[in-house]
């Protein structure tokens, strides 16, 4: 299923996933779960050596950033030289139709497919089921998704918003599996099924956490070993990867998996770590016949030449959408396009569009949590303060906003005016009571209002220095 | 982005930012920290001209503004050697905020905010990293027990945390207990409580949650932004708990 922009829906969205009680236990208990094993898999050797592994991961993504024109050239050569073929594609549809191609080109028909964030933002599903090809994810969570028709809520946890009952009930009535609640049996009735699709796939779609420049390589991570079926069974292999997730050395590699696997599921390394170097050589007896890596731009390059850049060093741990407490709430589909949480908040306004994601900006309190966990230091809250600073430039924020804030402004540059703001606010709580007017009745829905003191601290503190003189 | 270097704030005045919410909702707090700082043997002035810091209009993205406001600030603390604020979030502002707003290429305002920048102590991180003092000598008349909800923006903005608890700890007659996720938002955000109210609400309840099952009477906190939304949660929801500003914690143990 391709992604549907709902981004402009934040708030209705956020509305009813907190009005699903399985909703806010799964993903409540899935963040919570997934923020403590996080924080014990960064610091197990202390807190220095875990902010020194964060400190390493930023530098190395941030120098391969810096460089990122010169890297991709170096990475095109000796992924070339490895016999991978390299295609280039601009935007989500070029990206489909090139995959397309080389699936005609293999006389593909069946797909199997590993994990890939980049392939929600394609839609690759959508486009390769319109052509005829059958697709089928082997991630067991998006394995799920697929089979409930849904997209991921969760970079690392696609099915952080359901619970086990919701999970086997998509089971028996997608897959005629015996009712059962026992975990294991279900795991084991998915296994049974996508064994027959890894037998029987002619192409295998992977994406690929880091490109590695100077060896020309793909590295990937997983836990469930459906990415290595994917990558080594079929004849055809096709890695998705966007041009961010350039590493300059097998060194920056080996620092990337330290700390990626640590801040998504609180391992110290993934079950699987693995770096792929291109199609079976003569003297090997398996491995995929061809391969391919499509580099996808898809807007990120119009990210690059902005102040933003530095979110395009998300390495998509999730980290940020555990630590997040308004992620904990509304769940990843609330922000209505691929990416949920902090960084979804960020990248999705940037990679769509600014008017078509409006409310994302403001989703956060600016708790900073997401920064403090982030594994390569992006500094996410400050990128949310300047995309609202960019909806007020660009006549995105409401008018009434606009106007209260000149006024506001202009109340806070007197004492005198600031004083007698005080007195207004103070004779109007006397007047309306516990009513409160306008957009303030947001608050008091849910809240108390304090009572406005009878004098302010600035009069208490002239009193006192006159008592003070008066004793003198 | 570094935060400006300072230096000690010992035997200096101290010129009390008591931030706009204190003003006019809680003078009482306002009172507590003069009476604090003045036991630890500081000289206090309130410079008359303040208002506010601007984070308001900061948060919402309006800079323009907040420069305005900003402007007006560096106005009223001319003469201040070092600012004290009973907030980690309006010390955020100061502290961060300011020499964000203000490049070098905007020469003498670029100076104020670097100034203003380098001379603002957050309350419980002067008394503590600011003049080297832990215990106040200060003493509750009756045994009470605490818990500590860690305001965002003094943990993450500044690094606070440690400050308030070791003031707490040495308090004849005060427990420190533990409040689970002391250190997760209650929801508040300033305008995003009234942008997204449903949201905040949740993160709200869950706070209250995480309050009424702590062994404490009494959260302490030093933002009362942040205390006026767990008050006013604790107050609808009928609990008999409440959150309240480490000055007038403090302060109830001065010798009388």
């Amino acid at each position: 299923m391709s992604v549907e922009l709902r981004s402009k829906d934040f708030v209705s969205l956020a509305d009813i996933a907190l009005r699903s009680p399985d909703l806010q236990k799964a993903v409540g208990s899935g963040t919570r779960g997934g923020y403590h094993n996080r924080a014990k898999a960064m610091f197990e050797f202390g807190d220095a050596h875990g902010e020194h592994m964060r400190a390493q991961a930023a530098e190395a993504k941030r120098r391969a950033l810096r460089k990122l024109p010169e890297l991709l050239e170096l990475a095109e050569g000796r992924l070339r030289d490895n016999g991978w073929g390299v295609e280039w594609a601009e935007d989500a549809e070029s990206a489909n139709q090139l995959a397309l191609e080389i699936a005609r080109r293999h006389a593909v028909n069946t797909v199997t497919k590993s994990k890939s964030m980049l392939s929600e933002e394609m839609g690759i599903n959508h486009a390769m089921e319109a052509a005829g090809l059958r697709v089928v994810e082997t991630d067991l969570g998006e394995y799920i998704i697929q089979l409930n028709n849904e997209t991921p809520s969760h970079v690392v946890a696609p099915v952080m918003h359901m619970t086990k009952a919701e999970i086997r009930d998509v089971f028996v009535r997608e897959l005629g599996m015996p009712p059962t609640d026992d975990a294991e049996a279900m795991v084991a009735f998915a296994r049974q099924r996508l064994r027959q699709d890894f037998l029987g796939a002619d192409m295998g779609i992977s994406g690929g956490n880091f490109l590695i420049a100077e060896t020309g390589s793909i590295g990937l991570v997983m836990n469930e070993g459906n990415g290595r079926f994917c990558t080594s069974m079929p004849r055809v292999h096709i890695a998705l990867v966007g041009i961010e997730k350039i590493v300059e050395t097998v060194a920056d590699y080996a620092t990337l998996t330290q700390v990626l696997p640590r801040s998504a599921t609180g391992q110290p390394l993934s079950v699987y770590t693995n770096i792929l170097n291109g199609p079976k050589r003569a003297h090997e007896d398996d491995g995929p016949e061809h391969c391919y890596v499509i580099l996808v731009d898809n807007g990120r390059s119009r990210i690059y030449a902005t102040d933003y850049a530095e979110a395009l060093a998300c390495i998509r741990c999730g980290a940020c959408q555990n630590a997040c407490p308004v992620y904990r709430s509304a769940g990843g589909h609330a922000y209505g396009w691929v990416y949920g949480g902090p960084i979804g908040a960020v990248l999705t306004p940037l990679l769509v569009g600014l008017d078509n994601a409006a409310p994302l900006p403001h989703a956060s309190s600016l708790c900073g949590s997401c920064k403090q966990v982030c594994p390569v230091d992006i500094d996410l809250p400050r990128m949310l303060l300047d995309l609202r600073h960019d909806l007020v430039q660009s006549g995105e924020s409401a008018t009434g906003w606009d106007v209260a804030m000149k006024l506001w402004a202009v109340g806070m540059t007197s004492p005198a005016r600031f004083a007698l703001g005080g007195r207004a606010a103070r004779a109007g709580q006397a007047l309306l009571g516990d009513y409160m007017p306008g957009i303030l009745g947001n608050w008091s829905e849910h809240r108390d209002f304090p009572a406005f003191a009878p004098k302010p601290f600035r009069q208490l503190w002239k009193e006192r220095d006159k008592s003070k003189e008066s004793a003198t | 982005m570094a935060l400006p270097q300072r230096e000690s704030p010992k035997g200096k005045v101290v010129s009390l930012f008591v931030t706009c919410i204190v003003d006019m909702v809680y003078p009482g707090t306002g009172m507590s920290v003069v009476d604090i700082l003045e036991h630890a043997g500081a000289r206090v002035v309130f410079p008359p001209a303040q208002t506010c810091c601007g984070q308001p209009a900061f948060n919402s993205g309006y800079r323009d503004e907040t420069r305005t406001v900003a402007k007006h600030f560096f106005k009223a603390f001319q003469d201040a050697e070092v600012i004290v604020t009973p907030s980690g979030s309006c010390a955020t502002m100061l502290r961060h905020e300011y020499p964000s707003l203000f490049a070098p290429e905007a020469g003498e305002l670029y100076k104020q905010a670097q100034r203003i920048a380098g001379i603002t102590w957050e309350f419980s991180e002067y008394l503590v990293d600011g003049l080297g003092l832990v215990d106040l000598n200060l003493a509750l008349p009756a045994s009470q027990k605490f818990a500590m909800h860690d305001a965002c923006h003094g943990l993450r903005g500044l690094g606070l945390g440690g400050a308030a608890r070791e003031l707490l700890a040495q308090m004849g007659n005060a427990e420190l207990c533990e409040l689970n996720e002391c250190e997760v938002c209650c929801g508040f955000g300033g305008l995003f409580s009234i942008k997204m109210p449903a949201l905040s609400n949740a993160m709200l309840r869950n706070k209250i949650d995480n309050i009424n099952a702590s062994r404490a009477e009494t959260i302490v906190t030093g933002d009362v932004s942040c205390m006026t939304q767990m008050n006013g949660g604790l107050s609808r929801s009928q609990s008999s708990k409440r959150v309240v500003h480490l000055a007038d914690v403090l302060a109830k143990g001065l010798p009388q």
